[in-house]
């Protein structure tokens, strides 16, 4: 099969029903994507996928049509995303373990919703994180939404 | 890196050792933990190292932050110690824990001999103080008692860094022919009042040969330029960047993957397995079976970890039965029975209870917890290497040297032998001490022929394999004295964790003396009874309990809170006003200011509508002082969060965003579990297999949270786990005053809905 991640293009040998998270995590060596549950509760293998936020463990990565972006191709260069720069900013990682996931969240929710309100936040942001990080994750969310570019 | 030196009887010696990639010298070492810790004994006994400054020729300056970052903040705040004393910006080190602080941490502990030695109190210090996610040795003093006032973090990475600087000034001092007195220093450079200026990194090679004849001074609290202030986390760009630097994330030439499939019935054994069906799946290379003093069962071996999961499905494996009831409804009863027995141990009370309540009207009841497993957010995984008689570890671990050791038992190689490299922790909360995930890697490393192997454990048998917050059962019985709380009889059934943690660890070694966790928050808090009694009744079975963020203090936090609101409306006084009336000791001030200051934040006493209720919990914990008031709206027939309000005090708070960060981290771990956490038995297994059926907050079930941090106490306390104990009964108790509805049952979402998306 053929995939589409951050602008490069892989051609991959895999059984048609293996999860993206792992062709991208054991077969491309692209770390970004965590497993978390792999059973689509939690968030932590979030990438996306021509912009829609997409739990990598649940969808097999035959089946993925579009571009994937994972964490690693947010930032372009050295700058970064104004949403991880609103992350560095309220210091949002506790483990950090499930950030990448939730950033591409935001990132997803922001393009939708250029300005969310807190219901906005709470209907979109269902990924889980064991830190407890929510309140700064949202203040973020809303500083993400303030900031240019 | 890292030779080994020595330390002399005279001072510290720094020593040049090479690093990648040049010269790193001033390498500097401390004596070892547990001794008196004032540094005029320096000279006194055996010593060994801890925290290292290393300074690179080209002014590169790494500090050594050996323990765990699992989501702490740790690394920070020991940089920032070693920082603020050498008399760097934080913008010109970096933090690292990587191989040489792991292989450190190990000879530190191996080094003393006899591997008897090291059970000690300070052993069991070590791996509590470990477990419990907290800075080394100075956040989590009270864990195992009696260590409070010992050598910690807090003196030593200091040391570290005044010493470091006080070699370069020396150095400096001799090549311009001054006093070092009449030198200064800042960002990395010894400053001459003409205005010459030398910078550390040329100085370094000089000052690696120098001894200080004693330990400089250290910085008053108010010469303070780091400490004390919020600083940005060190490794924060990585984590925004999902750059791969968990346990889960190594990747190493021929690396095969693996996952395990053990025993859900502990202690026992495989019946049958069907090898045949898992080497039928694509990518699976081999299965082998695994035996050690933590579980029985198989590793799966594929070329990645997904048909290493599946290939696990296929084993199916059957297992033999349990040797403790097999339901939670069974293992109740055992618990009740040990409750109707005598105590195992009493601690702390006083006075006469029993006679106290002699003739006088009682109050009663009864609290119940469940099991709670930990799901830190990256699942359990290690990987391993066996070569030639010598072990490697990549191991996101909060105790890299217990690691080491058991492996090399395993092995039977020498701990020497093991290697192990720590990497980040995707949230530890306890369960990353254990010593069964580094076995289990080991146990399959030795069948690979060398190849080294990542083994993923997938979240349902992370989660049915835990080493579990312990299940607990608390009759209580108290008299009032004019609406005061007059005498108290508290018993608590729980099996002890020390006991279960040497069975599975050490199984050589029987773990002595009282295992206080079973009563920490009780019998330890600031609240003065005339007459009191605090019994523990220990029940052990063969399910794994452990370290779960602030352990014991998260269910009696719960039970001795809890039943204090019921004191309180039943003397007719306010939950606030008795808790007061009850701290007036001395000693107990901090915990008034905290209670006082959330109070205050919250509007304590405030009229609110039908249906709206706040409630109020206070526990002391790991040194620092905390105190929650939760407000819940019940009107819409479910229970809806509005707010809390935390006010923490744990004595000196060296980076103020980091510790508020911790406290609510803390709150909402709790509040995940009061609201909907439990882990249950059903045929001698535990019934809940991932997020679906052991779930946690999200963003949306979460309230806004206001934290206050305060200065009071005397001593320094615990940032990780003190958050946590109090709010279950903070909970509870508004949901007594909104509904009349007394909790004394966790998770309260088994009885109650709570509008938590
Ligand atoms: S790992 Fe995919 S949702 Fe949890
Ligand atoms: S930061 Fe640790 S799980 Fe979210």
């Amino acid at each position: 099969m053929k995939l589409q991640v951050n602008g490069q293009t892989h051609q991959v040998e895999a059984p048609d029903d293996m999860p993206l998270l792992w062709v991208l995590r054991d077969l491309l060596d692209i770390k970004g994507p965590k497993f978390g549950c792999g059973v689509g509760a939690c968030g932590a293998c979030t990438v996306l996928v021509d912009g829609i936020p997409t739990r990598t463990c649940i969808t097999a990565a035959a089946d993925v049509v579009g571009e994937i972006t994972t964490i690693e191709g947010l930032p372009s260069g050295e700058r970064l995303h104004k949403v991880q720069e609103a992350w560095m900013r309220h210091e949002v990682p506790q483990c950090g373990y499930c950030q990448s996931g939730q950033i591409l969240a935001a990132v997803a929710l922001l393009e939708e919703i250029p300005q969310p309100t807190d219901e906005d936040i709470d209907a979109v942001m269902t990924n889980l994180c064991r830190c407890g990080t929510y309140p700064r994750l949202r203040a973020a969310i809303h500083e993400a939404a303030g900031m240019e570019g | 890196m890292g030779k080994i030196a020595k330390y002399t009887r005279r001072g510290f010696l720094g020593l040049g050792i090479a690093a990648a990639g040049g010269l790193a010298v001033g390498y500097y070492y401390y004596k070892k933990p547990y001794p008196n810790p004032l540094p005029d004994t320096l000279a006194e006994g055996d010593f060994s190292f801890t925290p290292y400054v290393i300074i690179g020729s080209d002014n590169a300056i790494t500090i050594i932050t050996p323990r765990a970052e699992m989501g702490q903040g740790i690394h920070t705040t020991l940089a920032a110690l070693v920082a603020e004393e050498l008399d760097v910006d934080m913008d010109q080190i970096s933090a690292e824990h990587g191989p040489a602080a792991a292989a450190y941490y190990n000879s530190a502990m191996l080094r003393e001999g006899a591997p008897f030695a090291f059970f000690d109190e300070g052993f069991v210090a070590e791996i509590a103080r470990g477990a419990l996610g907290v800075a080394g040795k100075f956040l989590a003093l009270q864990v195992t008692g009696g260590s409070s006032a010992s050598i910690d973090a807090f003196d030593k990475m200091r040391e570290a860094g005044a010493t470091a600087r006080a070699v370069l000034v020396e150095v400096a001092a001799q090549r311009w022919g001054v006093s070092a007195e009449s030198l200064t220093t800042a960002r990395a450079e010894v400053v001459n009042p003409n205005g010459e200026r030398l910078t550390y990194g040329a100085l370094a090679a000089d000052a690696a040969t120098l001894t200080l004849p004693k330990p400089p001074a250290l910085k008053d609290p108010s010469e303070w330029r780091i400490l004390g202030k919020s600083q940005p986390r060190v490794e924060m760009r990585e984590k925004i960047t999902g750059a791969p630097i968990y346990g889960i994330d190594v990747q190493l030439p021929n690396m095969l993957y693996a996952t395990v499939a053990m025993s859900p019935r502990f202690g026992a054994k495989a019946k049958h397995a069907d090898e045949a069906a898992a080497m039928a799946v694509a990518g699976v290379l081999n299965v082998v079976e695994i035996a050690t003093n933590t579980g029985h069962g198989f590793g799966i071996i594929a070329s990645n970890t997904w048909a290493a999961f599946e290939g696990a499905r296929a084993l199916a494996p059957e297992w033999e039965a349990a040797s403790y009831p097999e339901d939670t409804a069974g293992l109740k009863v055992l618990w009740a029975e040990a409750l109707d027995r005598e105590s195992s141990f009493t601690l702390g009370g006083e006075g006469d209870p029993e006679a106290a309540m002699q003739g006088a009207e009682v109050i009663e009841a009864r609290y119940s917890l469940p099991y709670l497993a930990h799901t830190t957010m990256e699942p359990m995984n290690a990987t391993a290497q066996f070569v030639d008689g010598k072990l490697t570890l990549w191991l996101g671990s909060q105790a890299p040297g217990l690691a080491a050791m058991v492996t090399a038992d395993l092995l039977g190689i020498e701990t020497d032998d093991v290697e192990v490299i720590t990497t980040s922790l995707g949230g530890g909360f306890g369960r990353r001490v254990e010593a069964d995930v580094p076995l289990y890697a080991a146990a399959i490393a030795a069948q690979t022929g060398g190849k080294p192997v990542k083994v993923t454990w997938s979240r349902e048998e992370d989660i049915q394999h835990d080493t579990y917050r312990p299940m607990a059962e608390a009759r209580l019985k108290a008299i009032l004295k004019n609406g005061l709380p007059e005498a108290l009889d508290y018993r608590v059934a729980a099996p002890s964790i020390n006991k279960s943690l040497f069975g599975r660890t050490f199984p050589n070694l029987s773990a002595a003396g009282p295992d206080r966790s079973i009563l920490d928050g009780s019998f330890d808090q600031p609240f003065s009874w005339p007459h009191s009694r605090f019994a523990a009744h220990q029940v052990d079975t063969d399910i794994p309990v452990g370290f779960w963020r602030s352990v014991g203090n998260s269910i009696n936090g719960f039970v001795h809170e809890s039943f204090l609101d019921e004191l309180a409306f039943a003397g007719g006084k306010d939950p606030l006003e008795m808790r007061l009336a009850m701290m007036q000791d001395e000693r107990h001030a901090p915990a008034r200011e905290a209670l006082k200051a959330v109070a205050e934040m919250a509007g304590w006493g405030q009229a609110l509508p039908e249906g709206v209720g706040q409630g109020i919990a206070h526990t002391l914990s790991f040194g620092t002082w905390v105190a929650e008031v939760v407000q819940v709206d019940m009107r819409g027939g479910t229970v809806k969060l509005e707010k809390i309000w935390a006010a923490a005090d744990p004595g000196m708070i060296l980076d103020p965003g980091n510790f508020e960060a911790q406290i609510t981290s803390g709150i909402i771990y709790g509040l995940s579990a009061a609201i909907g956490q439990e882990i249950s038995f059903a045929d001698g297994r535990v019934v809940q297999e991932n997020f679906y059926d052991y779930d946690a907050l999200r963003m949306a079930g979460v309230p806004p949270i206001e934290v206050a941090l305060l200065e009071n106490s005397p001593r320094m306390g615990g940032a990780g786990e003190p958050g946590t104990p109090p709010i279950a009964a903070a909970l509870g108790n508004a949901i007594f005053a909104a509904s009349g509805k007394r909790q004394r049952s966790l998770p309260f979402g088994n009885e109650i809905d709570f509008d938590i998306d």
